[in-house]
């Protein structure tokens, strides 16, 4: 039951076929990778997983914690505990990010009861220290004029904030120099826990050096062709992502 | 330093407006009558706007129509000017109902600084007046309604910062109005002169949920490297109805900031001209409008540049909840000679639903070299993919929409870049929000 399970995803954008028949599990308390080449579907699968409605799901299923996902609205899958730290993450012109915050917190509250503010500034003081960032940042617009590091930043702020039981991350790596992928790595390991599921989503081996998997999955044209520990990922950093597709792909599809 | 004016002067017998002007008391100086009784002349003279003149394309154009209204008479019990919680600090407040002085709250002791009711001040500084008032004609198509203005204007307050005069806190001025089918013509007049600084910040506010009509005027002038800024809180009853003429003036590397919060009324109208007539000189223009059904507010603008090296930017946004109807019609106007020109305009409108109506009419007329200008209006809904992202936080549908909102409507509100009124201008869009069920 403690698992984020999909099973036969099918799903499609515009005519076009993207998933087809996705087998996933995570247990909570593991740190799951998906590796591979770009356009082989990884983030359509975050964004199903999310609530994003222009994807169509033509069959199969996701259960969290044996909860039916795919019926919920988007706002309460967040609300149930999924969290997906964004690919490339939205501007919110004139929000400043302690608004937004507070509004995601305020929304977990039960009918009535307000936010203690000042437990909250505490709280994401203590988690902005944790990710080195500045306290300009709580004033700021939500990713405005923020660059791809200080985004992806922030993302994980938010997943800090929000304390997920299952976390998703697309591409959190991309775009990061080393400095900025120890930071967010670092915030990454601390909030995993016997309560809590990850699924990261990565193109490239080298963040799995910070954030060490439990299980890795190769993912090529909408269907997990591989799983294995983490030296499958070593093992596809070393052979490349063409080798995937003809060996792993090529006899099963 | 309190003067509280327990009874106000008698009021003149209502009467229409179309009728005759209001009454001028004794002892004004003899110029100012003569711009009265030569205004009334003009007001009779000058035809009522047509649906086919350009300046008026767009526009609900029969609600300009003054049939019907009366001189507001004076109110059974006038306000309590305390009343209305409005900014902790302020430098001189004033407080009028249906134009008659509730109460004065006036600096001591600041020398270079006059803040005076304008009757008062026609009586002590009529040179200064005459200097400044009512000096730039209205070209914008309510030059029918200034001259009504003209012949009426008594009610108001005349700001005069003496050169390098800078006041920590703003002025706050409230008109507040109540009374069926009352006709107001609020005036204000800001002068700041060399190296002066002063922010103003008004409010037009109904007492009751009567229909007024408010012909408001208020003239800017900034002269060398003064800093004047002018914040208008307009929260009008929304079956009232409004023609809002604003000139802003700015000389040698003065630099000028106006901003309208334009929330009530069933037909606000405003007309808004800037002359950039200094060398150096800068000038800001802001507007933020949350209408919704039954409301329009139509916007007209003039950025005229007069000399090199100017700089002017516009930023008006809207936000249409419902059946709003908003309208933004802005020309540029760079003048042989404004060489190194920067002026830019800029027109948002965010349909809150399938059924708002927004109108934008951007326009550039150069005649000057090495200008840099731009214009552009973009009308849309809310972004999707933002929405989701809030959403995928957490945040309710309704909720996310409010934000994403409220921010669009806060840059006007960032640029205007006074924390006081900031906080000010936030909590009336609140009330409106709250209003509109957003
Ligand atoms: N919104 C969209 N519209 C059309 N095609 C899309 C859209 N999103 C994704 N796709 C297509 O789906 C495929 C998978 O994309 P994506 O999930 O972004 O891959 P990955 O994240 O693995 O790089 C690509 O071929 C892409 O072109
Ligand atoms: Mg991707």
């Amino acid at each position: 039951m403690s698992t984020l399970s999909i099973h036969n995803l099918h799903a499609s954008i515009e005519g076009q076929s993207i998933l087809k028949g996705l087998d996933l599990e995570v247990p909570k308390g593991e740190v799951h990778a998906i590796m591979g080449p770009n356009g082989s579907g990884k983030s359509t699968l975050a964004k199903i997983l999310a609530g994003n409605e222009d994807y169509e799901v033509t069959e199969g299923d996701v259960l969290m914690d044996g909860e039916n996902l795919l019926e919920m609205e988007v706002d309460e899958r967040s609300r149930a505990g999924l969290f997906l730290a964004f690919q490339y993450p939205n501007e919110i012109p004139g929000v400043s990010n302690a608004n937004f915050l507070r509004a995601a917190l305020q929304a977990r509250q039960p009918d009535g009861a307000e936010l203690d503010a000042v437990a909250f500034y505490k709280q994401m003081y203590a988690r902005m220290d944790e990710l080195d960032m500045d306290r300009k940042f709580t004033a700021r617009a939500v990713n405005e004029g923020f660059s791809g590091g200080e985004k992806k930043r922030n993302e994980i702020l938010q997943l800090m904030m929000l304390e997920p039981k299952y976390a998703v991350l697309d591409e959190t790596d991309s775009g990061l120099d080393i400095d900025a992928l120890k930071v967010v790595a670092r915030g990454v390991n601390s909030m995993r826990s016997p309560e809590r599921g990850f699924l990261v989503i990565t193109h490239y081996q080298r963040l799995l050096e910070y954030i060490v998997p439990d299980k890795v999955h190769v993912m090529i044209d909408g269907r997990i062709r591989r799983s294995g520990g983490r030296e499958l990922a070593l093992e596809l950093e070393e052979k490349g992502y063409d080798w995937a597709r003809e060996e792993l792909a090529g006899a099963g599809a | 330093m309190s003067t509280l004016i327990e009874s106000p002067p008698a009021p003149a017998t209502p009467g229409s407006v179309l009728d005759q002007p209001a009454p001028a008391p004794e002892g004004l100086p003899e110029w100012f009558t003569a711009r009265r009784t030569a205004a009334w002349q003009r007001f009779q003279d000058l035809p009522l706007p047509e649906r086919t003149n350009e300046k008026w394309r767009f526009s609900r154009i029969k609600e300009a129509s003054l049939e019907g209204f009366t001189h507001a008479a004076e109110p059974a019990s006038l306000a309590d000017p305390h009343a209305e919680h409005v900014l902790d600090k302020a430098v001189a407040r004033l407080a009028f109902h249906n134009g008659h002085l509730v109460s004065a709250d006036l600096p001591e002791n600041q020398s270079g600084l006059t803040v005076m009711p304008l009757e008062q001040a026609l009586r002590e500084c009529p040179d200064l007046i005459e200097a400044h008032f009512m000096k730039s004609e209205t070209p914008l198509g309510s030059e029918k309604f200034a001259a009504l203005h003209e012949a009426n204007a008594l009610s108001g307050v005349f700001i005069h910062a003496a050169k390098g005069t800078a006041p920590e806190d703003p002025v706050e001025i409230v008109h507040y109005f109540s009374g069926c089918q009352g006709a107001h013509f609020p005036h204000t007049l800001v002068v700041g002169e060399d190296n002066a600084e002063v922010t103003v910040i008004e409010h037009f506010v109904s007492l009751d949920e009567e229909s007024a009509f408010v012909i408001g005027v208020s003239d800017l002038a900034a002269d060398g490297a003064a800093r004047v800024r002018h914040a208008m809180l307009q929260r009008l009853s929304t079956s009232s109805k409004a023609i809002l003429i604003n000139t802003t003036s700015a000389g040698r590397d003065a630099d000028a900031k106006s901003l309208l919060l334009n929330l009530g009324g069933a037909w606000v109208r405003t007309e808004s001209v800037s002359h950039v007539t200094g060398t150096g000189a800068n000038v800001n223009l802001l507007s933020a409008s949350i209408p919704g059904t039954g409301q329009e507010f139509d916007q007209r603008t003039y950025q005229i540049h007069k000399a090199q090296h100017t700089t002017s930017d516009l930023l008006y946004k809207n936000a249409l909840f419902d059946k709003a109807r908003t309208i933004f019609s802005g020309l540029i106007i760079v003048d042989d000679g404004a060489h190194h020109t920067d002026a830019y305009q800029t027109c948002r409108n965010l349909l809150m639903s399938d059924h708002g109506e927004a109108h934008s009419l951007p326009g550039l007329e150069i005649k000057a070299d090495q200008v840099k200008c731009s214009h552009g209006s973009t009308t849309a809904q809310i972004d999707p993919d933002t929405l989701l992202y809030l959403k995928a936080r957490g945040i309710h549908d309704k909720t996310a929409r409010k934000l994403i909102t409220y921010g669009f409507i806060e840059e006007v509100v960032e640029r205007f870049g006074h924390e006081a009124a900031g906080r000010l201008l936030d909590r009336f869009i609140e009330e409106k929000f709250k209003a509109l069920g957003a």
